[in-house]
């Protein structure tokens, strides 16, 4: 490791690994660390990606696919049941991947565009100089070390810690949260080709339960709420209940347990000498809580922006904030939509559930959009339209 | 005081995120908590383990 580079990028899921690698096929020096020992473990993930995203920044690779998914099923709180196919599925169904060796493979993408690698290495804080970002002081090994950056990319995932210290308030309310716990189980009976949700109260308050298959009888089988809908039970013992209820055979190969930002994009992503990339940036999806292709895109983005801003010799706050532009254009509006339709659905009552799902059946979900579902709804229910208003 | 119950915690960082006072540190498995920590005890509520307790200090 050396003293200096162009670009220290802190965190090395696929958000940092993205803008490691976009920096250095742009020809900057680019560091890449990792506080764990192993990049892509322990995971913190649904593993869930849409086909379309994931194209745009690796090539499918049955490495790491566990299994490809042609369509998702809503059940709501009673168990009615709304299939939906791919072509409406839209981005939670495509793949689900193995998280540990995908991560690997796009921190490999960025070591092989030139970026210097180094894991069990943390960032503990940042240089700044008038109030200009200037690198990070860290530990690697437990040995203290420091070194200059003329970017820091803070990738650091829900903790966003590196953001905090350079006064970027990214903490996490109670209300932007889902708190999640999954089990990978194997044996158990599935749809392999079916993304599963399951809605309701009893579950999943303010969130919802996935099964997403990994193999024809393995899935992950997981719950996510919202960490205000905490009432004394945790996301552990809600996802022990419903897979003693769903699949009393199954066995659980692996306990998953993390948390994803509801919030919507922070409302500044960079200043003097830093930018925040991925979860660290909140760009995960307020309503699904996917974050991989989001992540990517802020990070290739943020790549982009920093080599010209480094190339132009300012990376003040004002040249950087060109990424926080390009961002909010690529991803702020449906953030932006996704985080207020999230805040009317999260309220939604179990029963409200039932009775939109009854309407829709037999409803045929191919070439339908949002919008149209909506007025489905709608005209099917009348007397939902009000605790629905906010959504339209 | 936050106590964390180490043989329960799942080391995420869940509880890191949530931090009004960014006083929770995740290092591989371990979670520390500095003098920062003001008892607010969002982090009992967002752990999806259930690792983490507000206790009374000694007096």
């Amino acid at each position: 490791m050396k003293s200096e580079y162009d670009v220290i990028v802190v965190g090395g899921g696929p958000a940092g690994s993205l803008a490691a690698r976009t920096a250095a096929q742009q020809g900057l020096e680019v560091l890449l660390i990792e506080k764990r020992q192993e990049i892509g473990d322990p995971v913190r993930c649904a593993e869930g990606v849409g086909k379309v995203g994931l194209a745009e920044y690796m090539d499918p690779d049955p490495n790491w696919i566990c299994a490809d998914i042609k369509k998702a099923r809503i059940f709501s709180p009673d168990g009615t049941m709304i299939d939906i196919s791919e072509k409406m599925a839209g981005n939670e169904v495509g793949y689900v991947l193995e998280r540990k060796i995908f991560d690997r493979a796009v921190a490999k993408t960025a070591a092989r565009a030139g970026a210097e690698v180094q894991v069990k290495t943390q960032a503990t804080g940042l240089i700044l100089e008038d109030g200009v970002v200037t690198g990070i002081r860290g530990k690697q090994r437990g040995n203290d070390f420091e070194a200059r950056a003329k970017v820091v990319v803070g990738a650091d995932g829900v903790e966003s810690k590196v953001g905090r210290w350079a006064g970027i308030n990214t903490t996490l309310k109670l209300k932007d949260v889902e708190t999640c716990a999954q089990f990978l189980m194997t044996d158990i009976d599935i749809v392999p080709d079916s993304c599963d949700f399951y809605l309701g109260s009893k579950y999943a308050p303010g969130g919802y339960v996935w099964v997403f298959p990994k193999g024809k009888r393995e899935a992950n089988v997981g719950m996510g709420m919202l960490g205000s809908h905490y009432k004394g039970k945790h996301p552990i013992q809600y996802i022990r209940d419903f897979a003693d209820w769903k699949f009393p055979e199954g066995k659980i190969l692996e306990t998953v347990v993390g948390a994803v930002p509801v919030s919507g994009m922070l409302p500044r992503l960079s200043t003097g000498g830093l930018v925040l990339v991925g979860d660290a940036g909140h760009v995960s999806d307020p309503i699904t809580g996917g974050g991989i292709i989001n992540g990517m895109a802020s990070g290739r983005i943020a790549g982009h922006v920093i080599a010209e801003c480094i190339k132009g010799g300012d990376v003040s706050a004002k040249a950087l904030s060109k990424y926080d532009r390009l961002a909010r254009e690529e991803l702020g509006k449906s953030l932006d939509k996704n985080y207020k339709i999230k805040e009317v659905v999260t309220r939604v009552s179990d029963n409200t559930m039932n009775v939109v799902a009854h309407s829709l059946q037999g409803v045929e979900f191919e070439n339908f959009t949002i919008p149209k579902l909506v007025k489905e709804i709608v005209t099917r229910n009348p007397g939902v339209i009000k605790e629905l208003a906010g959504l339209i | 005081m936050i106590t964390v119950n180490r043989y329960r915690c799942g080391y995420c960082g869940a509880c890191v995120g949530a931090c009004p006072q960014n006083a929770i540190d995740l290092i591989e498995t371990f979670i520390e908590i500095d003098s920062n920590c003001n008892n607010c005890s969002i982090c009992t509520k967002v752990c999806p383990m259930g690792a983490l307790e507000l206790v009374k200090d000694e007096e």
